[in-house]
């Protein structure tokens, strides 16, 4: 990746903090994503909770594009 | 500066020497000096404006030169709008300067001109002007500036306070053409129509209908020498080839932040023109003029300004010179422009960088990323100097994480298909080249290629931020 960092396996499970991602890595990465697909899901309502697992994440994503 | 008796512009010019040998040359026609200090463009209505506050609301800007030298020592106050006023605007431009006539060529007025005098301009009619040119007045030279939001400021100066930076005296050695791209309503604009007129040379303005390639031509066929626009301006000129119809010796920025990839691009197009960056602006006037062709300006500067005396408080620059405007008209005006010392808050933010000062943009334009402060010049700085880069917009972007981040417009010098393995491999060229000279939260999350940017009339970058 750009930031030339070391990613351990994405698993369901795997709390993003522990991900070895900064927020402002995640930033991006929703900012980009919006680009691609459309949507933002963290942004799309003002309570919206912020994912701590990347399961949650990528199921935020899941559910936005239903 | 005090003076015992108002000496109006068009006396100045007429006790400078013979007029007639300089030219102010407009898109479609061109006037010597003397027939605009001579002719009146309102059918020579001067006298019905005596003392009056006149709006003066034209869309050509060799008419707006022509009514200017009518109205100096002649109207009690005389409003500069910009061609692209809204009309919206209009009641409150009116309201503010407590106008009691208009000069406009915009056709039939609205309910708001009803009770004013309203005279339509025409230069391709100039009548030998039958009042009195003499100055009865130190007339009020009212310039607009945008708010943040909602109808423009208006600014008073007068003749005085916006020639204080320009030295009079011949000009004998060598001729000297002047143009501008500012329009001579903005405060730009306004310097090099009045330098040019006050030091007998010749002008060639811009005109808003005009394409860049067209007006670059026609100034390189006018011999013009001498020309200033904003960083903005010259990124648009230099994307064109007629910029090398252009041979100056003076190229000169204003305006806005002129970066380190605009001074270099000057220097190679231009390698014989002096290359001069200058501080001004509508509220604090004309501060310095940086001549070393390196981005920011010395230290030094703020202590060595003939004049104009500089400092920094709260990391935003203060001017007081007798060229700062005096004040606001109207609702604004409840704001003074001056503190009580008579200094002028410019809001620009600089920073002491070994010796130098940076300019980091407007207090206002500052983007809070996760809690840090990012001044988007500061990073479009840096994407401009990338060598396929013509011109950048660094923007904020909502975030759900930090709030906000940002992104960057880039428009190319060659333009790539979007989304092709090249326009990828040049977006991560330029975040690695803001990555060498960036902290992590001032690099832009996505870089979009665009096909332009968006000037404003006023020569700057428009910014659409959230």
């Amino acid at each position: 990746m750009e930031h030339d960092k070391q990613l351990p396996p994405l698993t369901d499970d795997l709390e993003l903090l522990d991900s070895g991602l900064d927020s402002l890595c995640f930033a991006v990465i929703v900012a980009r994503l919006e680009d691609v697909l459309g949507v933002d899901p963290l942004s799309s309502s003002e309570d919206a909770r912020f994912p701590v697992t990347f399961g949650e994440f990528v199921s935020a994503y899941e559910n936005a594009a239903k | 500066m005090l003076q015992n008796k108002p000496v109006s512009l068009s006396d100045t010019i007429n006790e400078c020497g013979d007029p007639s040998g300089c030219f102010v040359e407009g898109a479609e026609r061109r006037l010597t000096l003397s027939q605009l200090v001579w002719g009146s463009s309102i059918d020579g209505r001067g006298e019905q404006l005596r003392g009056r506050s006149v709006v003066v609301l034209v869309a050509d800007q060799l008419t707006a030169a022509s009514v200017m030298l009518e109205l100096d020592g002649i109207a009690r106050r005389m409003v500069l709008c910009p061609p692209d006023l809204p009309l919206e605007y209009l009641p409150s431009v009116i309201a503010a300067s407590e106008a009691e006539a208009i000069i406009s060529d915009r056709g039939p007025m609205g309910p708001e001109a009803l009770p004013l005098l309203v005279l339509e301009p025409s230069i391709s009619k100039l009548n030998r002007q039958v009042c009195d040119r003499g100055a009865q007045c130190e007339t009020e030279w009212i310039l607009l500036t945008s708010g943040t939001s909602g109808p423009p400021k208006l600014v008073q100066h007068n003749l005085s306070s916006l020639s204080g930076a320009i030295k009079r005296g011949s000009n004998s050695s060598k001729k000297i053409v002047w143009s501008t791209f500012y329009d001579i309503r903005r405060y730009g604009g306004l310097q090099i129509f009045l330098r040019a007129a006050l030091t007998g040379t010749s002008l060639v303005l811009s005109s808003a209908t005009e394409p860049p390639a067209a007006f670059l031509a026609r100034a390189g066929a006018s011999g013009v020498t001498h020309i200033s626009g904003t960083p903005s301006h010259w990124r648009r000129a230099l994307m064109s080839p007629a910029a090398k119809l252009l041979d100056p010796e003076y190229v000169r920025l204003s305006g806005e932040i002129a970066d380190q990839g605009i001074l270099n691009q000057l220097r190679s197009t231009f390698p014989k023109a002096r290359l001069a960056h200058a501080f001004a602006s509508t509220e604090a006037g004309v501060a310095f003029e940086v001549g070393d062709e390196i981005a920011g300006f010395p230290a030094v500067a703020l202590e060595q300004t003939a004049e104009v005396e500089m400092k920094v408080v709260d990391g935003s620059l203060r001017i007081r010179s007798a060229r700062t405007a005096s004040r606001y008209l109207g609702e604004a005006g409840l704001r003074p422009i001056r503190d009580p010392e008579g200094f002028v808050d410019t809001s620009d933010v600089v920073e002491l960088r070994e010796g130098r000062y940076q300019f980091l943009g407007r207090r206002d334009g500052v983007i809070n990323v996760g809690g840090s402060k990012v001044h988007p010049e500061e990073i479009e700085a840096v994407i401009n100097r990338h060598p396929r880069v013509e011109m950048s917009r660094v923007r904020t972007k909502k975030n759900p994480i930090t709030g906000a981040i940002v992104v960057a417009d880039v428009a190319l010098k060659v333009a790539v298909e979007r989304g092709s393995p090249e326009a990828r491999a040049l977006q991560h060229d330029i975040l690695l080249f803001c990555r060498e000279s960036l902290a992590s939260w001032k690099i832009p999350g996505a870089i979009y290629f665009v096909p332009s940017l968006a000037v404003a009339e006023t020569g700057k970058l428009v910014r659409r931020d959230a």
